[in-house]
């Protein structure tokens, strides 16, 4: 298999895009990306999207993109992997580039919440659990890390008062990303105030609905010199399933899919998880972030949130997390997050992020995405390359 | 309304009914076409008793649109005395009272109504174990 690196990135603004229909969403980050990488053809097209169905009545977003993008004719497919959407058309991208299938291949994730209300949102986005043991009794996505987070918050014998830690961490970040939806700090006063919504989640553990899109192209490693774009190279870009049903695991604090994702990440990449200089999280909920560092082997279990409020995840720690305001700041385009998060990582190893959140000499960095409440997980690993 | 899905989980939301495997005796709740123990399809089917202890719960507030008008409402996951933990809502009792390992049984109630004129769906919820078991 060839080794592969990824020569531009493009992204809409985070916002709620009434003005703009899916497919401009996705074109717009597609070209976006394609101007950043100086490439004026792609030799196939892989969409990440989760509900472009249930909430744009429009399936087919492969097709339907390469169309308007200019590109009708050229091989492309929508993958979905709920809430992994975006980084599982990453990994299927990278696939056909590095199986020698494709030369230059375009990965985006694309996804409008906001075409209905919210609560037709939250019972499709609750698609990505079981539909007939937990979304069909009542369950929504929110309930069931509730469940995890009751269970840890029992298990290691710490407050809720102590996740807020990560909220404040991602909006503060936010603040620095134009693209981001939020850019307003938070405190522990807004934290303790903040509205529940499913017990002991409340408003600022969840990240915001929104629409968006983000896009990267991937060329092989040893093409590089051919294009102008400003190339990262992909390290690693592993992805491993778990169980659909919470219920299914013998522990709900163990996240077998993480665990598997991002080992065989680090392994590929030939590092230590001591190595990563920075993390884009997962932070659907706060409990998600805790979960996700403790599993990817980042700490002990139980020690997430003493390490957080220690400062260890902040933009000036020793590995900061969510750099750009994860998906709690920069908002959460469910198919799209898993492409937010490795744009972001490639400003950052290029050195190309805002400069207060740019974190110093990045060497590698890496980006989680976790669909469902983790039953697939993409562990993306980036490395400088350094000439 | 999901009519077909109403009817097909029938045995599941009114009897609990699951899957033991006939090679390493695991139970399975959902039933399971594959052991997730040893790997056999040899599955039968098990009728679970019912009682369990609440291994997690949170108080819903902001629910899908079906449920809306039933919020807050209790869900919890249960380990079955069985073995495997199910996913369940929780009924007569408040969320103040509500421990971790707390025993509780299955009761048949209204999960919900899908309209005026849409049929009435129940299923299985759990609540505080009120007889002492033998």
């Amino acid at each position: 298999m060839r080794k592969v690196a990824i020569i531009g990135i493009g992204q809409t603004p985070v916002r709620e895009h009434w003005d703009y229909p899916i497919r401009y969403l996705g074109v717009q980050a597609l070209l976006a990306a394609m101007q950043d990488a100086r490439v004026d053809t792609i030799g196939g097209l892989f969409v990440g999207n989760m509900l472009s169905g249930a909430l744009s009545e429009q399936e087919h977003l492969g097709a339907l993109i390469a169309d308007y993008a200019g590109f009708s004719g050229i091989e492309a497919v929508k993958v979905e992997a709920a809430c992994a959407s975006g980084a599982a058309a990453m990994r299927m991208a990278l696939m056909a580039v590095a199986s020698g299938r494709m030369e230059v291949a375009a990965a985006i994730g694309v996804e409008k919440l906001t075409e209905y209300s919210g609560k037709f949102s939250t019972a499709a986005l609750a698609t990505a659990a079981d539909a007939d043991y937990e979304a069909s009794i009542g369950l929504s996505f929110a309930a069931i890390n509730a469940l995890m987070m009751r269970r840890y918050m029992h298990e290691y014998k710490v407050n809720k008062e102590d996740f807020a830690i990560f909220p404040i961490i991602a909006h503060a970040n936010a603040v620095h990303n134009p693209n981001a939806m939020f850019h307003h700090t938070i405190n522990r006063e807004d934290y303790a105030r903040a509205k529940m919504i499913a017990d002991p989640i409340n408003l600022m553990d969840s990240s915001p609905i929104a629409d968006g899109a983000a896009a990267v192209i991937i060329v092989p490693m040893d093409k590089i010199k051919k294009y102008a774009g400003k190339a990262v190279r992909v390290a690693a870009c592993e992805l491993a399933t778990d169980t659909v049903g919470l219920d299914s695991r013998e522990d709900a604090l163990l996240l077998k899919g993480v665990q598997k994702s991002a080992s065989k990440a680090l392994k590929i990449a030939g590092i230590e998880a001591k190595q990563i200089q920075l993390m884009e999280l997962h932070d659907a909920f706060s409990i998600m972030s805790v979960l996700s560092l403790e599993n990817s082997g980042f700490c002990q279990p139980g020690r997430a949130l003493f390490a957080a409020n220690d400062g260890k995840y902040s933009i000036d720690g020793e590995m900061p997390v969510c750099t750009f305001g994860g998906l709690k700041g920069r908002g959460h385009p469910v198919g799209a997050s898993g492409l937010y998060q490795i744009v972001e990582a490639v400003q950052q190893v290029r050195g190309d992020a805002p400069a207060p959140i740019q974190v110093e000499d990045v060497e590698w960095a890496m980006a989680q995405n976790i669909g469902g409440s983790g039953a697939t997980v993409i562990t993306t690993i980036l490395n400088r390359i350094n000439e | 309304m999901d009519i077909p899905r109403y009817w097909r989980l029938r045995e599941q939301r009114y009897k609990l009914q699951g899957n033991v495997c006939a090679e390493c005796k695991a139970y399975n709740f959902p039933p399971r076409p594959v052991c997730l123990q040893c790997k056999s399809k040899n599955m039968q089917p098990y009728q679970f008793k019912g009682n369990g202890t609440i291994y997690s719960y949170s108080t819903v507030y902001q629910a899908p649109d079906a449920f809306n008008k039933q919020v807050p409402y209790l869900v919890a996951l249960i380990d079955l005395d069985e073995g495997p933990r199910i996913t369940a809502r929780l009924t007569d009792i408040l969320d103040n009272k509500i421990e971790i390992g707390m025993p509780v049984e299955m009761v048949i109630r209204k999960i919900y109504e899908d309209g005026d004129n849409g049929p009435i769906q129940y299923g299985y919820m759990f609540r505080p174990l009120l007889k002492k078991k033998e």
